[in-house]
């Protein structure tokens, strides 16, 4: 009852309830954007996130967060092209649909059941957070180090494209982070007698290089991409044989979202597309998927949302981001002094409450922003990227700078952005390198203070049976795909 | 649909140097290789401060790692090529070299001029035309958001030709 009270905070509190406002109005337009998204959005409004309290910093942050996983679907269904990664899938019947005449029906299904998986999976956060929270008090230095594995594991076999590649840049973005002074020992590592990399590569600009300006690269590669965008008179409400269809569809790809966000992946875009595909299994009318399918959009974008309260559960009860999103919102909590993990759960419970609280408002927003101005939204794609991305590349550059005022946090950016586009290019997913980065001295600092507690034994590690576990797990994770591509070759 | 397959078959016939799987493996793999020599040169704790593993030992694990996987990705393309990409168009490297000018401009002279520049410079060669629109992107937006950053943040940008008569006046 007292954690309901605390949820409540946020709408007695006009400065949350005006940041809640701004931030899901703000992650709508993100959303809509092709080739921007909540990830970009939350690494660029970051600096400004120091003006504000710590509790108002994170509500901003995570109502980016649901509302530009919901604007995705608005371009999607509309002009064919998913405003972020993890509406995709709502593209292959979205879009079918609008063209039949029906965008205002498509529309109306992606806005209610994106609110009803986004508080779906606020409602298992509640819950599931601060379970996990307190199992974490049994983690010692070796379940961290293994759960860490796990987490990297896991984002290789079920994330985007090739394991292996996906591996390779997990593995990157670890060793980035052993740029600077040593932890432990403060010996230089990689810095080349550059004074400035002793205090190691920041989030921000790597986060800004491989997301916004690697997209200024891409979009320069689509110049003469054509947009046709469906007319769309209003958004309707789902009618009741709507509802009677979907229903069903709509609580299992919540259930899907929310456990898919929990495992340490790519949180949204791998919830949508198993969110779509056993929709389609389910489905009655299996053979309608892909022309213009009510269930097909429900499926997908009750997942993707769902996939946010997910992703916050491993963020805020081990300090393990569950997607490149809450990577963002993590390095928020960090940059104002808030250590996510047990510790979190037992001496600030108002502030955790009340950024549940604050996703459970920015839900029921951005379905009100969704259904009365989808029109509205929708224009904005009007904007020609010749005059958009300009000023995306002048407000990333201050951005990064701001931070640390260095130029070369501004360098490191365009480095990272000129990388991220060759990495796309060749089949190498950028999420891995953020997930390595912020956890890379996770991991290092587990494994050498687990070997000094073990003696310098490694195989210790497996006498300990919550890190074995995370281990078997992992090795499960890594043989998925193997086991996945000889089943499909038969 | 014939084009596509032109160019598989064209991609099929080059000489493996020149295919994207060597030459994107070839990289990984110098650099790495690079990178690895050059972890020998960190300096050694002695073992009496040092508290389970030397500083250079992670690194090198994890470059072992990245170079290991890069020769089974590529052992791997061997069996299933890549799919073969396009050519990447004119506003592709034009948009590169404006990033070089930025950096270039930003250390020289003026980081506000860079953005400047940069923006312009994008905004045209990508078909903007219109002087009001060019203006808009390369001043009136950047002036924006360096006195939204300023005010908000007490944010100061680095000193340069243009910055500095603006922190004068």
């Amino acid at each position: 009852m007292e954690n309901l009270l605390l949820m409540m905070a946020p709408l007695f509190s006009s400065k949350l309830l005006l940041v809640l406002f701004f931030g899901t109005l703000f992650g709508l337009i993100l959303g809509v954007l092709p080739g921007l998204g909540p990830t970009t959005g939350g690494a660029l409004i970051l600096p400004f996130t120091m003006t504000l309290d710590p509790l108002s910093a994170i509500v901003l942050l995570t109502s980016i967060y649901c509302a530009g996983t919901y604007g995705g679907a608005i371009t999607a269904i509309l002009i064919n092209t998913p405003g972020t990664p993890a509406a995709a899938a709502t593209c292959l019947d979205g879009y079918p649909l609008a063209q039949k005449g029906e965008a205002g029906r498509a529309l109306g299904m992606a806005t209610v059941s994106s609110t009803v998986g986004g508080i779906f999976s606020v409602i298992i956060l509640v819950f599931f957070a601060p379970l996990l929270a307190k199992l974490a008090y049994e983690f010692g230095q070796p379940e961290y180090f293994a759960l860490a594995i796990f987490g990297l594991t896991m984002l290789a076999s079920i994330g985007e494209g090739s394991p292996i590649k996906n591996l390779i840049a997990g593995a990157f973005g670890i060793l980035i982070s052993t740029i600077g002074k040593d932890f432990m020992t403060s010996i230089d590592r990689f810095t080349y007698g550059i004074n400035e990399l002793s205090e190691g590569i920041g989030f921000i600009p790597v986060v800004v290089g491989l997301f916004a300006i690697s997209e200024m690269l891409t979009q320069s590669t689509l110049l003469d991409q054509i947009f046709k965008r469906v007319a769309l008179k209003a958004v309707k409400l789902p009618s009741l044989k709507d509802y009677k269809l979907t229903w069903k569809t709509i609580l299992r790809s919540s259930g899907i979202g929310s456990f898919i966000g929990v495992l340490p992946a790519e949180g949204g875009t791998v919830a949508s597309l198993i969110g779509y595909s056993e929709a389609k299994r389910f489905s009655k009318k299996p053979e309608e998927f892909g022309k213009g399918s009510i269930e097909g959009i429900a499926g997908a974008e009750a997942a993707n949302n769902a996939a946010t309260g997910g992703a916050m559960v491993p963020t805020l009860a081990l300090g393990i981001p569950g997607s490149a999103t809450t990577a963002v919102i993590l390095t928020g909590l960090i940059i104002h002094g808030v250590r996510p993990g047990p510790d979190l759960f037992r001496e600030q419970p108002e502030f955790l409450y009340g950024i549940f609280g604050a996703m459970l408002i920015a839900n029921v927003l951005f379905f009100i922003f969704g259904f009365f101005g989808a029109k509205i939204f929708a224009r904005i794609t009007l904007v020609p990227n010749k005059i958009l991305w300009p000023m995306i590349f002048t407000v990333s550059v201050c951005g990064t700078y701001s931070l640390s005022q260095s130029i070369l946090d501004v360098w490191i950016m365009i480095f990272f952005g000129v990388l991220g586009f060759f990495m796309r290019r060749y089949g190498f997913s950028v999420v891995p390198v953020i997930i390595g980065l912020i956890l890379g001295e996770l991991v290092e600092g587990t494994l050498r203070q687990s070997l000094v507690i073990f003696d310098g034994n490694w195989l210790m590690f497996f006498t300990r049976p919550i890190a074995l576990t995370f281990f078997i797990l992992s090795f499960i994770a890594l043989a998925f795909p193997l086991l996945r591509s000889k089943k499909n070759k038969k | 649909m014939n084009n596509v397959r032109k160019q598989k078959r064209a991609n099929k016939s080059l000489p493996f140097f020149f295919k994207d799987e060597f030459k994107v493996s070839f990289v990984i793999i110098f650099i790495s290789t690079i990178l690895l020599i050059s972890t020998f040169s960190f300096d050694i704790v002695p073992p009496i401060l040092n508290r389970g593993i030397q500083p250079a030992t992670f690194p090198k694990a994890l470059l072992v790692l990245i170079i290991s996987l890069t020769l089974i990705v590529y052992f791997l393309s061997t069996k299933k090529p890549w799919k073969t990409e396009k050519k990447l168009p004119k506003p592709f490297y034009l948009t590169l070299i404006s990033f070089l000018l930025f950096i270039l401009i930003s250390k020289t002279l003026d980081f506000f001029l860079a953005i400047s520049v940069l923006s312009v410079f994008v905004s045209y060669y990508w078909g903007e035309r219109r002087f009001f629109y060019l203006l808009l992107v390369s001043i009136i937006f950047p002036i924006i958001v360096f006195i939204f950053f300023e005010t908000i943040l007490g944010l100061r940008f680095p000193p340069g030709i243009i910055t500095n008569i603006y922190y004068q006046v």
